[in-house]
């Protein structure tokens, strides 16, 4: 088991014959994830190692049957409509890979993926992987290294940044633990699927025994995380690490979720929240993967 | 910038049908003066910078005349405040004010739609009112796909306990308002004050939009011309980086200056992180160590070794640094010996001089920390490369254990000096530079290992021998080089130092002479 896909998990790739979609579709093919085609308008018919390109996700679904995810790799300012394309087509999970996709076509892709019952990862987000099952999105660069890193296991991670999904979770991996799901939600202020939300899910994982989580200033998704645990919709244990500790207010750095507004989003704040709710915060994500080992020792 | 002045704001209110204030922007005492002609009334000189509390900063004043308003704009003008030369005063008629509310729309995060705020008080911020009148505040979340609808909002402001004609037009606002923030992309919008005068009109007494720094492309009207959000005007050296940033889509390449010098017992070092998460971890784990960072930058999303070393060049524009760090997360999925050559080339034109601690953990880090320890190693300044095994504060302490090291040598921005390229070398242009080889030396050169060096492989020897393009130029330039400068670099190190690579930064070259003749 895992959160959000497995190795059956049905995938499309939209975007495909584009710089990074046609390095990204080996890293998926090779990891084992099932890539059943690619979309890219007025180029089907093509094929990208060995996956078949099509002019749309409709007729991708027409050709190879169901999809159950699509992963998107078109330029930001064609996001909003490849994301209604695939919710339209009856697609429930969207990752939605590229930067500086405008916030108000967030806005829509969200009010239509509520309504069709579905759900996006991203923007701005590497993806999600589970170990020896599926990589979704550009976690690892190339199948050989994703390997390499990442190991299963009973942890779950979730991260506002790229590159720490994948530091933290190599080095949980490095320490013997083992990943169950690990997720980008995304750098963006506005994200489909948020630290809560992966929450929810990993409390659902029977095979997640235990959380870490990569928080930043800006947002408020860290303390929604403290509301869940406080009314107890999460219960596993829990290893957090804030970035941003220095950052000044009124400036974003280069992620758009993190600025800190008013007293809205800031370290302190986050920190003294998920330390009311007894989450374990770490001064050092280095320090991660030896409070996790404790917590999960305990356990047993 | 991505954050609009208040008369830019009250512009974009104006045109969408929101009444504010008759008035106009001035930026020099004449204008003003004229202004207050125009409106042959007692008027109001605002400065116009983001900062809140102006008028406790003396930043805002009345004038019963034109002849006042005259002399008051001269005292306003060039009037410094934080880190802003006072350019322009928006003169407006003065009001006659009885009530204040407060009206905003920001962005949700949780319930993923904007988010409208309404008090029946106003004046102070928005937190204050929270605080001390809760039971005045009313929120709505808007529907992005009808938009905020008439009868929502005169609910909303009749919850707010408004009657009369007073709800009706604030109503009225309230609609206009969340259309005007969707058609302009608005981040965040804030009318505070909006007030009702003895007359009777409801206005927006101030204003400040937000647009998102990402839909900035969509409008050319609003002349934004760095869509970065801070707390301040861009510097000169933000905006040369800002250009080259606009100019090449392939990775992100931010940049912020953070301080230009430091404080007696600090260090001031160049920040050059990689990833938004990575890079705020770094940052935190230096400053932790003491340091003060010249800079903040952030080059990551699979970057091509051009733009990483522009960013490297516009960071070693800044004079003072006694360090470099360069640090991202640690398991990078980019390849990072496309960073590694970046630093590469632009330390070796530097002839850096100060310790740098390079930390590349990630994908092919290991070819990435050999590319720095076999091109580096002569340089005046020690270059280390660290990877996915070691920490940021592991790194943070070995630069400040190398700074001590080397005895404290200081940076000093150099020229910029163009290479001297032969007339009559075979040259091509790639997506963002140039690349020239003189050939009358590859005739001398054994190895010819910049063909088998050259990353995407568009290099082949004629039939002298000579290395020349395997593919159309065209194609050269639309980016099938991706200006991974490998051939350069091993041209350079191994063999007749026969190929030219220039990536031009536009305006650089006059800014360093600039900082060099005032130093």
């Amino acid at each position: 088991m895992a959160i959000l896909v497995d190795e059956k998990t049905k995938v499309l790739i939209q975007g495909i014959t584009g710089r990074e979609g046609i390095v990204r579709a080996q890293l998926m093919k090779d990891y084992g994830t099932n890539v059943l085609g690619g979309v890219t308008p007025g180029r089907g018919g093509r094929d990208v190692y060995g996956i078949p390109v099509f002019d749309a996700v409709e007729e991708a679904c027409e050709k190879v049957g169901s999809i159950d995810a699509s992963v998107i790799f078109v330029p930001a300012a064609l996001v909003k409509n490849a994301a209604l394309e695939a919710l339209a087509a009856g697609v429930k999970l969207l990752v939605i890979v590229p930067d500086r996709v405008p916030i108000y076509d967030v806005l829509e892709i969200a009010a239509a993926a509520k309504s069709a019952g579905a759900r996006f990862v991203g923007p701005n987000t590497l993806g999600l992987l589970v170990p020896g099952k599926a990589v979704l999105g550009m976690i690892g660069g190339r199948a050989q290294r994703a390997r390499e890193w990442f190991q299963p296991g009973p942890v779950g991670v979730s991260s506002r940044s790229g590159g720490m999904t994948s530091a933290i979770a190599y080095d949980l991996s490095r320490a013997g633990l083992g990943l169950s799901t690990i997720v980008h939600v995304g750098g963006d202020s506005i994200v489909g699927t948020s630290h809560p939300e992966v929450m929810e899910l990993f409390e659902q994982d029977p095979e997640t025994k235990a959380v870490a989580v990569f928080g930043e200033i800006g947002t408020t998704q860290e303390e929604q995380v403290a509301d869940l645990i406080e009314q107890k919709k999460f219960t596993k244990p829990l290893v957090a690490f804030i970035g941003g500790k220095a950052a000044k207010s009124g400036t974003r750095f280069s992620h758009a979720g993190a600025i800190v507004e008013g007293n809205r989003g800031s370290y302190e704040s986050k920190v003294k929240r998920l330390r009311e709710v007894g989450v374990h915060v770490v001064d050092a994500a280095a320090d991660i993967p030896g409070r996790v080992a404790e917590l999960l020792a305990a356990k047993k | 910038m991505a954050r609009l002045y208040e008369y830019q704001s009250k512009k974009l209110l104006r045109e969408g049908g929101v009444p504010v204030p008759e008035g106009a922007v001035a930026s020099s005492p004449a204008e003003a003066r004229a202004i207050a002609e125009r409106l042959g009334r007692p008027v109001v000189l605002k400065i116009q910078v983001w900062v809140t509390g102006r008028a406790g900063l003396g930043g805002i004043q009345f004038a019963d005349s034109p002849a006042e308003a005259e002399a008051k704009a001269a005292s306003l003008l060039g009037m410094k405040v934080n880190n802003y030369v006072v350019d322009r005063v928006l003169v407006e008629e003065k009001l006659a004010i009885e009530f204040e509310y407060f009206a905003g729309i920001v962005m949700d995060d949780a319930a993923k739609c904007p988010l409208l705020v309404f008090s029946s008080v106003g004046g102070t911020g928005v937190e204050e009112i929270a605080r001390l009148h809760p039971d005045r505040i009313v929120r709505r979340l808007i529907d992005v796909r009808t938009g905020l609808r008439e009868f929502e909002a005169l609910n909303m402001v009749r919850k707010a306990g408004i009657s009369g004609p007073t709800l009706v037009q604030i109503a009225d606002i309230l609609t206009k308002l969340s259309a005007i923030a969707r058609a302009a992309d608005a981040r965040s919008v804030e009318i505070n004050p909006m007030v009702r005068t003895a007359d009777g009109r409801i206005l927006a007494a101030d204003c400040h939009l937000v647009v998102d720094d990402y839909a900035v492309y969509r409008h050319p009207e609003l002349g934004i011309e760095v869509a970065r959000e801070f707390d301040r005007p861009p510097t000169e050296l933000e905006r040369i980086a800002y250009r080259v940033e606009e100019k090449d889509h392939r990775g992100t390449f931010y940049f912020l200056q953070m301080a230009d010098q430091a404080e007696p017992g600090e260090t001031l070092i160049g920040f050059h992180g990689a990833g938004g998460g990575g890079s705020m971890m770094s940052m935190d784990a230096v400053l932790a160590k003491g340091f003060k960072i010249a800079d903040y930058c952030d080059t990551s999303g699979n970057p091509p070794a051009s733009k990483v070393y522009r960013a490297a060049k516009v960071i070693l524009s800044q004079a003072g640094l006694m360090g470099y760090f360069a640090s991202g997360s640690g398991a990078a999925s980019q390849e990072q010996y496309n960073s590694a050559r970046g630093l590469v080339k632009a330390f070796a034109e530097e002839q850096l001089n100060i310790p740098a601690v390079i930390r590349l953990g990630g994908n092919f880090e290991e070819e990435a920390i050999r590319i720095l320890d076999t091109y580096l190693q002569d340089l005046p300044g020690r270059v280390e490369g660290y990877g996915r095994d070691d920490a940021p504060e592991k790194c943070a302490a070995r630069l400040a254990g190398m700074i001590a090291e080397d005895g404290g040598m200081v940076h000093e921005v150099q020229p910029m000096e163009e290479p001297r390229v032969p007339t009559s070398a075979y040259s091509f242009a790639t997506f963002t530079g140039r690349i020239s080889f003189d050939h009358s030396q590859c005739l001398h050169c054994a190895s010819k290992g910049c063909v088998g060096a050259c990353v995407p492989k568009i290099l082949k020897l004629d039939e002298e021998g000579k290395p020349v393009l395997a593919i159309p130029e065209a194609e050269v330039k639309k980016g099938k080089c991706t200006e991974c400068l490998a051939c350069e670099i091993f041209c350079n190190y191994h063999e007749k130092q026969a190929i030219f690579i220039q990536l031009p930064i536009p305006g650089l070259k006059e800014y360093r002479d600039r900082i060099r003749k005032k130093s």
